[in-house]
Parts: structure tokens; sequence; C-alpha cells
């Protein structure tokens, strides 16, 4: 027989190779799919690494991909620091990218550049968090759960643009394609020559990391977050108010996947279009993020960078091997799965024990 | 499924130890075919844990169960359903969204696998009509009332064969009319050659149905035998009785002190949506401790919430330093400045996976010179903390360690230190040495006591009556809600206030 124990004590160093060790593991169960396609999977990993890191043109698509998923990761870094488990940065992302839309091609398209692309990114963090603050709402006042709330929005907000892309707003100049027309220049993010990074947006990602690191952990949001987080009972003890912690909470963490839509419009695709074009997955995929980084802002910075790899080596894979895409997705649910076990084992040990029956 | 019926259980020598406590003491209890057996006694004194060992719960360190003469091994529930135990636990064991016919299919075992309860429903009509009373088993659990709820449990456990039933303070969450049909019940039952076993603390119920009693206290037993034999006074007494070493010297102070809290008539509800505080009123001046006596679940618990904000009021008045509020919650409790020790220390008290800094500010971080606009100054709060700990004596090695790995003791130091450095007017102080050792007791209590002679006002709300008894300047016994008595200390006798937590006024 086993027991479970509590464990007292964990170090750093017993958390990182606890966590590398569940990586592996996740590997390892990934590693089946490749075999069954009858393919090497030393092979497949080895090639999913060097075409991601191993290249100046992986790195730079690495660094492209891991922009939307710095500002989701920390967003819902914030969440889940809180026990609001946003399920929603995909939608909250997506409305993003129609503020941008908006914003640059409707309301603004007259205005210069140093106006327009700020303003464009102001809307975005409006509209991302407004949209959060609706499943805020329904669970402080209603006590409606916010996984479901936040997970049925994003397939609302799907619609929305797919109504938005064939019928409204669906453009003159694209030759009849489900697409908005293109942004004016004005309203484009500047790129870094030669790559598809949009360095504005990066820029704001890796400031957000560090002031929302600030924010936990040296301010009283930070502290109220984190109290409301861990114990609710305590929280009410205090006199914290949970109606006012629960809406900042969602308007950071929606605002910020708004950001990163309006990053992935401007300086990606310049027009609206199939919602999962203008996102693959980077909503979910920032979920696997933020729990990589143990919900710690500046360690964002590097898991994104690591899961932005991953999906490059997805685009790489499919390309190579003739793999569907959704492999990538099988590969990053294990890897959440294992993180999510890595936790428990963390906090607890088994014990194996004998039993003495009289 | 023949179960033989018990006509005798023994239950012989039974030890049981928890970490620091011995719960049950080599005690010794029998009960017959056809006998209701009252198990008394004062919160800990270890009335359930023998129960638990008897229904498989928990094991025994040492001694024996016995059924019919025969030695027989209880290591779970199931042991304990097999051989005609049942029991009727405080928090009903019921599905609330299932039907009363699938409740009880759930709990039998010799019911078809294809709609189990219409089987159920042929067993439940006999039972009703030998019983002369009516649930429908196509009702939901949560259409009935809390009696209707109980009555189900019992039901269950009578269709799978029990013999003996336990009932754990079967009457805590009845009104009093389904109090009376619940004994009426039971006394059918005993007809019938059932065993009852009836936990209790209140002594006219044990004169009403029982035909023996068993007292406990500290994990002994003290008296066992005929109900015809003692009276309400000496069951008290059985129950209480201890010597108390009073070597705390207080200062007497006299005089006209200041009121600075007042409550009147007030009613609170629990979380069942029962009234649980029922009219009380009370004044908490300077200088004096006033400590609420009691067994626990007599509405102390919905008390304190009221009184700290969390809980909301019925009817009545909450006044701090002569204010009234009409709306009344923590947030604007928390303006009052008045400190608070809440019953449970980890659960509500501190946030365990914080660290001693972090939960030094529970209370003050929004405050001076805590904070400062939107940040904290971490600077001022480790101070606090390291302030904390040294001036009450709070073993940590740090103030960054998480707190949930300091002991229960430096927990408590530490919450009353938090709350007495920065709020000293009226200390709210409820169960403040609940689950301490000596030490830990004695140091809290000093505690108190110097911030009484300091001037502070303290509502002390224990369970432990020797606490009460040590530093309390006045004595109110809570019973069902209300307050039987509320008088000086030294007006008070200790069989009084036995009797009185037992619902009897003399």
């Amino acid at each position: 027989m086993f027991v479970i124990e509590k464990r007292k004590t964990f170090t750093k160093v017993q958390n990182f190779f606890l966590i590398i060790i569940f990586i592996v593991l996740s590997l390892i169960m990934s590693s089946l799919i490749f075999l069954l396609r009858g393919l090497n999977p030393f092979f497949v990993l080895t090639k999913i690494l060097t075409s991601a890191f191993g290249s100046f043109y992986g790195i730079k698509e690495t660094i492209t991909k891991s922009i939307p998923l710095i500002l989701c990761g920390t967003g819902l870094v914030v969440a889940f620091r809180g026990k609001f488990w946003n399920i929603g940065a995909e939608g909250q992302l997506l409305i993003g990218a129609v503020m941008a839309t908006w914003i640059g091609l409707f309301i603004g398209k007259n205005l210069p550049s140093y106006i327009l692309i700020p303003l464009m990114f102001v809307f975005g963090f409006l509209g991302g968090g407004v949209v959060g603050l609706i499943p805020a709402i329904l669970k402080v006042k209603f006590n409606i759960n916010e996984v479901i709330t936040t997970l049925m929005l994003n397939y609302i907000i799907e619609n929305l643009i797919s109504y938005l892309v064939y019928g409204p707003w669906k453009g003159k100049t694209q030759y009849g394609f489900p697409y908005t027309d293109n942004l004016p220049k004005n309203a484009l993010l500047p790129i870094i020559k030669g790559s598809r990074i949009h360095y504005p947006t990066l820029i704001i990602g890796f400031f957000v990391a560090l002031l929302i690191y600030f924010l936990i952990n040296k301010t009283k949001i930070g502290y109220e977050i984190k109290v409301v987080g861990e114990n609710p009972y305590a929280a009410r003890y205090s006199g914290i108010d949970f109606l006012k912690v629960t809406l900042v909470i969602m308007l950071i963490s929606g605002g910020l996947a708004g950001i990163a839509g309006v990053g992935e419009l401007a300086g990606i695709h310049k027009h609206l279009t199939y919602p999962y074009q203008i996102s693959s997955g980077y909503g979910y995929t920032s979920i696997i993020v933020a729990w990589l980084s143990g919900l710690n802002p500046i360690l964002v910075l590097i898991s994104s960078l690591f899961f932005g790899g991953i999906l490059v080596g997805g685009d790489i894979i499919q390309t190579t091997f003739g793999f569907p895409f959704a492999t990538i997705n099988i590969f990053n649910g294990l890897m959440l799965f294992f993180i999510a076990a890595s936790h428990f084992f963390i906090n607890y040990k088994i014990k194996f024990v004998k039993v003495k029956y009289e | 499924m023949n179960i033989p019926l018990i006509e005798k259980l023994e239950m012989r020598n039974i030890y049981k130890e928890f970490p620091g406590v011995i719960a049950n003491n080599y005690i010794n209890f029998h009960i017959n075919k056809g006998e209701i057996v009252s198990l008394l006694g004062e919160n800990g004194a270890g009335k359930t844990t023998l129960m638990n060992i008897l229904y498989g719960l928990y094991r025994m360190d040492k001694g024996e169960i016995l059924i019919n003469g025969k030695k027989v091994n209880i290591n779970s529930p199931r042991d304990a359903i097999s051989y005609g135990i049942g029991m009727v636990h405080q928090h009903f064991m019921l599905i609330e969204n299932h039907t009363v016919g699938e409740n009880i299919a759930l709990y039998l075992d010799n019911v078809p696998i294809i709609f189990p309860e219409k089987s159920v429903e042929r067993k439940l009509k006999e039972f009703f009509e030998k019983f002369k009373f009516n649930i429908n088993p196509k009702s939901k659990i949560y259409e009935l009332s809390l009696g209707e709820q109980q009555k189900v449990e019992i039901i269950k456990i009578l269709l799978r064969g029990a013999s003996l039933i336990i009932l754990d303070e079967p009457t805590s969450v009845l009104a009093p009319i389904e109090a009376e049909e619940l004994f009426k019940l039971l006394k059918n039952l005993k007809d019938e050659g059932k065993s009852i076993i009836f936990i209790t603390h209140k002594l006219n119920e044990v004169f009403k149905i029982s035909d023996r009693v068993t007292v406990l206290r500290l994990g002994k037993v003290v008296y066992d035998g005929d109900i015809n034999s003692v009276n309400e006074k000496d069951l008290a007494k059985l129950m209480v009785e201890r010597e108390i070493i009073f070597n705390i010297t207080k200062e007497k102070k006299d005089g006209n002190k200041e009121v600075v809290l007042s409550i009147k008539n007030l009613y609170v509800k629990n979380d069942k949506g029962l009234l649980s505080v029922k009219g009380v009123s009370f004044e908490l001046r300077k200088g004096e401790i006033f400590g609420i006596a009691g067994v626990s679940g007599n509405g102390q618990r919905e008390l304190v919430e009221a009184l700290t904000g969390l809980r909301k009021i019925e009817k009545g008045e909450i006044c701090y330093f002569g204010k009234k509020c009409e709306k009344f919650d923590s947030k604007i409790f928390r303006k009052f400045n008045v400190a608070h020790i809440p019953e449970e220390r980890t659960k509500i008290g501190v946030v365990p996976n914080l660290n001693v800094e972090e939960n030094a500010i529970l209370r003050v971080y929004d405050k001076e010179p805590f904070t400062k606009g939107f940040g904290l100054n971490v600077k001022k709060i480790k101070e606090f903390a390291l302030n904390i700990i040294k001036k009450y004596n709070v073993l940590t090695p740090s103030t960054n360690i998480k707190i949930k790995f300091l002991s229960g003791g430096n927990i408590q130091k530490f919450i009353l230190g938090r709350e007495i450095e920065t709020k000293r007017d009226i200390i709210i102080a409820a169960h403040p040495t609940y689950g301490l050792d000596i030490q830990a007791t004695r140091y809290i209590r000093n505690e108190l006591l110097k911030m009484r002679n300091m001037g502070s006002a303290i509502l002390l709300i224990s369970e432990d009556l020797e606490e009460i008894l040590e530093i309390s300047d006045i004595i109110a016994v809570i019973y069902e809600g209300e307050f039987l008595k509320v008088d000086r200390k030294e007006n008070f006798k200790i069989e009084e206030i036995g009797l009185l937590m037992g619902g009897v006024k003399s």
C-alpha cells in the first residue's frame, strides 16, 4: 500500500528538476504519436528543436510567435494567481484584433501613426478587458463558474468575427475572400527588417511582464489578488472587496490578451479574417505558458519563447513529414497534463508502506 | 441478508490517543437489546471518538469490542454495518439532488441493478405503516425538512438490517416539535428490540429518552448507571467537575467603566437558515473580560461572525463605541479597528501559502505606514513582522518563510500579536487556545489578561470551561442561541454552569 504525504519543504532547485523530469516524460509520451506514424521520435523531436532554435530564420519566427504568448501568458498569471480560471484568453485576443480593425480601418484611418497605433492598443486593451469583465461579474454576483463562461465566450467571439468578415466588414478589394480590407499604412506596426517581428508589441510585452511582476509583489492590489487566490476566507476576514479585486484581475488579464490581438492584426495579418487564422490557439497555448512559468511573470518570457519554438516546429513538421497541425495540439495537451501533474508532486510525496493486519 | 440481532454489545478498555491528547482512556461501555443509552459529556470528553471507533471510522490503540460475547474486528464502517451497527452523523450523508428512494437504495446491497428505488418503495410502505408516518419516496432530499432528512437516515440504516443505532447529537439540527417526533420514533424502535446510543450534551433529553446514562469526562467514564438513580444536578456536576487552579493573579478594578460594544436583541441565522442566535443582548466594557461559556454549536460561531461583519444580522443592533450601524459588514467592521482572533486559525486567520511578512499585514495592508498610494512599503512591513515575532515569542527561522510551516502555537501567537499590536480597544477572541500546548495556552491567557489590565475590552468565546473561569470577569452561558445567565464570575458555582450548559435553569 502507499500513502500520500504533504511535503514539508521543497527547494527551488528540486522544483526546477522536477519540472524538467515531467517535460521529458511528456516528450516520451508524445514520441508514441510519432512512432504510430512510423517515424523515429528522436528524429522528429530534433527536427522541431533545430527548426525552432537552430537557424536564424527559426529564431526570428520563434520570437514572432512568442509575442502573443508573452502578453496572454502574463495576463493569465494575474488571473491564476487570484484563482480565477480564465480559459478565455483566445476570445479576449480576438476581440483585441476586432478593435484594432475597427479603429485602424474605420474610425481613425486618417490619423497619423503616432496617434493611431497607441489608440489601437488602448482600444484593444479595453476590448479584451471588457470581455473579461463579463465572466468576472457573473462569478462574483451570481456564482457562475468562470471556466464555462470564459470558454463559451471564445466561441461567441469566434462566430462574431466570422459574421463580420463574411458580412458587414467584408472587404471590397479582397476578391470575394472573407477578409476585411487591409489596414492603411499608418495603422500597421513596424517590423524588424527581414522578419515578421513586430517589435512595438514585443517591447510592450517585455515591459508588461516586468510591470506585472512588480504589481503582484509590491503593490496593494497585488497583495489583494494573492490573498483572494490563496485563501478566500482570510480575504473576507481581512475585509477585501471581492468584486473590485476580481474586476481588476479580469480587466488586466483580458486587456493584455487584447493587446496581443492588436499586435497579431496590425503586425502580421493586416486584415481581419477567419478567427483560427488570426490566432493559432495562442489563447489556449498561453495557459500552458503560464503554468510552466510557475505563475511568475518574468519566467513567462522564457516559457513563451519555448512554446513559440514548439509552434514553429509544429509548422515545420507539418510541411516536412505531412503531419496534421493537430499533432502539436496533442503535444501541447500532454505537456499541460504533465506540468499539472508535476505540481502535485511539488506539494506531495508518495511513500510506500507495509501495512500489518492483525 | 441475515444479520444476527445484537443482544449485547460491549466495548472493553478502549484506549485511543491522538497527538498530544488521550481521547479515550480505557473506557468500558456496554448496551443491551432494547435499551436506549445516553452518552453524555462536554466537548472533547471523547464521546464522538468512542463512537467513531465502534463504527469503524477510527482504529483503537488498545481494547476490544464484543458482540453477544464474541470478540469482533471492526476496521471500517462496512464491517460495522455487517454486524448490524448503523450511525446517523451530525451532518447527514445524503445526496441532496437525489430522491429519498434513490438515497436509500444506494445504501442497501440487496437491491436490483435496474430501478433499485422501486423495490425500496415497497419496503418503505411497510415501514411507514408500522411506524405511522410518511415521507414521499419520490421527493428530492433538498425538498425535505431537516427532521425528515434525519428520518431518511434512520430508515436507511434500519432497512440495511441494523439492530444498533448510534445517533450523534441528533437534536442539534431539529426544531423542538421535530425532536419530540424523533423521540417517539426512537421509543417505537426500542419496543421493536433495537438498541440506541444517543450522544448528547442536553440534560433534559437524557431524562426524556434514556434508560441508562454513561458520562464521560476527559476521556474517562465517570458515571454509568440507571437514569432513575441520578438527577440533573448530579449529571452536570459529573460532566464538568474538575479542580481549577487560579494561578493567574488579577488586579481588581471597579467603578464605572466605559461601554465600548453593546449588542441589543440580536438574531442571526446559521448556514442552514435556522435561527441560531436568538435575542442576545450584552454590553462589553473597558478593562473587562466577558466570557461566553457553552458547548460548541449553540450559536457561538454565528454570534462572532455577526459581530465581525462576516454574517448577516436578521434583527437587532450592534453598536461599537456607541455608533449605531444601519448596515453592518466586514468592510464596516474593519473601520472600527477591533482585534479579531478567529476560530479556525489556519482556515481564516492566516494565508498559509504566503510568508510571515505578508501575513503580518493581512488586516492592515491598506493602512499607513504599510501602504502608500498603490505600493506597499516593504521595509515597514518587515519591521512590523519582526516586531511581532520578537514581542510575542513567535518561533520562526525567518520572516520569508511560508506561514504554514510554523506550528499551531506559533501561528496563534503571531495572530494574537498582529491583532493587538494595531488594535487594542476591543479584542474578540474565539477559542484562542484551542488545540495548543500548555505553554502556549498559558502565554496567550496571560497576554489577554495583560491587555485587560491595560484597559482593553475583551470578548472571550471558549468551549474550555477552565479558560472561561480562569480569566473572565463576567460570564454568560449560551445554550441554543440564548444567554441563560449573565453575571459576575463570583456569583456562579461550577455545577450551575454545568447545568446551564446542558440547558437546565436552576
